[in-house]
Order: structure tokens, then C-alpha cells, then sequence
């Protein structure tokens, strides 16, 4: 019986607070009008985004994504160290969470200044448009949540949360995983679409 | 706690290899367009839903949360193959 309702307390709940996840849906639902107007536009110039799509760099893109999901899995080790009372090893899982979301960034300012060092810039075509739009949206994300990530750092090297109070850092965690997850669609679309 | 036994972390180590799978694997030349996009966008699926039922612990949500969050990839996927299948080729 014990074990049942631990099941079912098990299966009934969300992390953190719910209003977490209502911010992230509609954030996640944003996205996708974003990524489908995208598409849209896409349909009715598939030769200038296809020409466009050749200029970007696919290994950044590539390892962008590495880190991002490195990133989001130091993330959930912290949440899953935290849960089993080691809070101890919070704060250098959430570390490398923020130094590779500081990396994200970096990587990202590099290939805004390889573009721009090209004369390429949102004005140029409608494909560098969304490519400047959706990834700068994504880039505010990721800077967000670093920022989030580098407070609840702070606050667990002070040993200030538990298992039994993890609200913030699941809150936290589970926005961070919002900015990965956008990010896994996010890169195929702009980076590796072929035209038919 | 082992890292290396944690299920996040063989769930990190698939997500990495798709990872590499699309970017390097399938993008390159020595498959057609509708098998590379298709592939590429059905991976992107794959690593999203990991993300969702176990980054996120979407898998002990309720189902209503966690029918919401796996929808809203199959919509994604399914609206951006269906555009790309609907574009006219770029040549």
C-alpha cells in the first residue's frame, strides 16, 4: 500500500511550482507559431533560404547543440542530487550547467561576428531575418536561465535548499530544459533543412 | 550516487549520439533530401520527448501535462514536415 501511494504521489506531480509550467507552455506554444511562420515564409522563397541556409556553420551549430545538452543533463544531476538529500553536490553540477551556458553564448556571439564580418545581417534576405529573430529569442533564453542558474548556484553553495525545499531550483531547472528542447528543433530548421 | 548509473546520464549519452547522427550523419551528401530532413526531424522528435519525460521528469506529470508537452512535438514535427513536403524544390 505504501509503495502504491508513493506511486501514485510519484505520478501526479509536476517539479516545482505550477505556474512554472504554465509560463513554460506558453513559451514552448510561442515557439511553435514561430517556428511555423518560419516554414511559411520558407514555401514562398525555398531557393534564397536554401542559398542563405548554405552560409551558416553547421559544426557550430552542431556543437552548440552538444553543449546545450550537456548543459541541461549537469542540470538534472543537481535536481537529482538535491532530491536525495546530497545538496552537497548541487553546486558543482549546477556550475558546469552555467559555464556551458556561457559557452552556448559564446559560441553564439562567434557566429553573429563571423555573419555580420560578412556584411550579412537581418536586412539581408528573410531567411537572415528569422535567423537573427528566432536565434536571438533563443539567445535571451539561454541568457535568462544563466542567469537563473548562476543565482540558485549561489544560493545552494550557501547550503540553502533541501529535498524537502526544492521548489526554486525545479523551477529553474525545468525553464532550462525549455531552452534545450526549443533549441533541438531550433537547429535542424535553420541549420541542416535541405530543400527538396 | 554513481553519475555513471543515473538514467539522466544514459539518456545525456543517446541524446549526444543522435546529436551526432543528424549533424554529421544524415545532413551530409550521401542521402536524398526527403530521407535526410525526414530522419533529421524524426531524431529531433526522439531527443525532444527524452528531454520532456526525463530532463524535465514530464513522465511522472499528469497526464493531461504530459499529453500537452508530448503533443505539442508531434505538432511541431508534423507542421514543419508537412510545409517542407508542400515546398515546391529550390532549383
Amino acid at each position: 500500500v505504501a509503495a502504491l501511494s508513493t506511486l501514485s504521489e510519484k505520478r501526479g506531480r509536476l517539479h516545482g511550482v505550477d505556474g512554472i509550467w504554465a509560463l513554460i507552455g506558453a513559451d514552448a506554444v510561442i515557439f511553435a507559431f514561430l517556428f511555423g511562420s518560419f516554414m511559411q515564409e520558407r514555401l514562398h522563397n525555398p531557393g534564397a533560404f536554401e542559398v542563405s541556409r548554405h552560409t551558416l556553420n553547421i559544426n557550430l551549430g552542431g556543437i552548440d547543440t552538444l553543449i546545450l545538452l550537456t548543459s541541461s543533463w549537469t542540470v538534472a544531476l543537481a535536481i537529482q542530487a538535491l532530491k536525495r538529500d546530497l545538496a552537497e553536490r548541487m553546486p558543482r553540477y549546477l556550475l558546469v550547467g552555467m559555464l556551458t551556458g556561457l559557452l552556448f553564448m559564446a559560441c553564439k556571439a562567434i557566429e553573429y561576428v563571423q555573419k555580420l564580418a560578412h556584411g550579412i545581417t537581418p536586412a539581408t534576405n528573410s531567411f537572415y531575418m528569422w535567423y537573427f529573430t528566432l536565434t536571438g529569442i533563443h539567445l535571451f533564453h539561454v541568457a535568462l536561465g544563466t542567469a537563473l542558474l548562476a543565482y540558485v548556484w549561489i544560493r545552494s553553495r550557501r547550503g540553502r535548499y533541501r529535498s524537502t525545499n526544492r521548489a526554486v531550483p525545479e523551477c529553474v531547472a525545468s525553464f532550462w530544459h525549455l531552452v534545450d528542447l526549443v533549441w533541438i528543433v531550433l537547429f535542424p530548421l535553420l541549420y541542416l533543412m535541405k530543400a527538396a | 550516487m554513481s553519475v555513471l548509473y543515473e538514467r539522466v546520464t544514459k539518456v545525456w549519452l543517446a541524446l549526444m549520439v543522435l546529436t551526432v547522427v543528424s549533424t554529421w550523419g544524415l545532413s551530409n551528401g550521401l542521402f536524398g533530401p526527403t530521407v535526410a530532413v525526414t530522419g533529421i526531424f524524426l531524431i529531433a522528435a526522439v531527443k525532444a520527448r527524452f528531454v520532456m519525460l526525463d530532463f524535465m521528469e514530464l513522465r511522472y506529470a499528469p497526464v493531461p501535462v504530459r499529453a500537452a508537452f508530448e503533443g505539442w512535438i508531434v505538432v511541431v514535427v508534423a507542421m514543419i514536415l508537412g510545409f517542407w513536403f508542400l515546398t515546391p524544390p529550390a532549383g
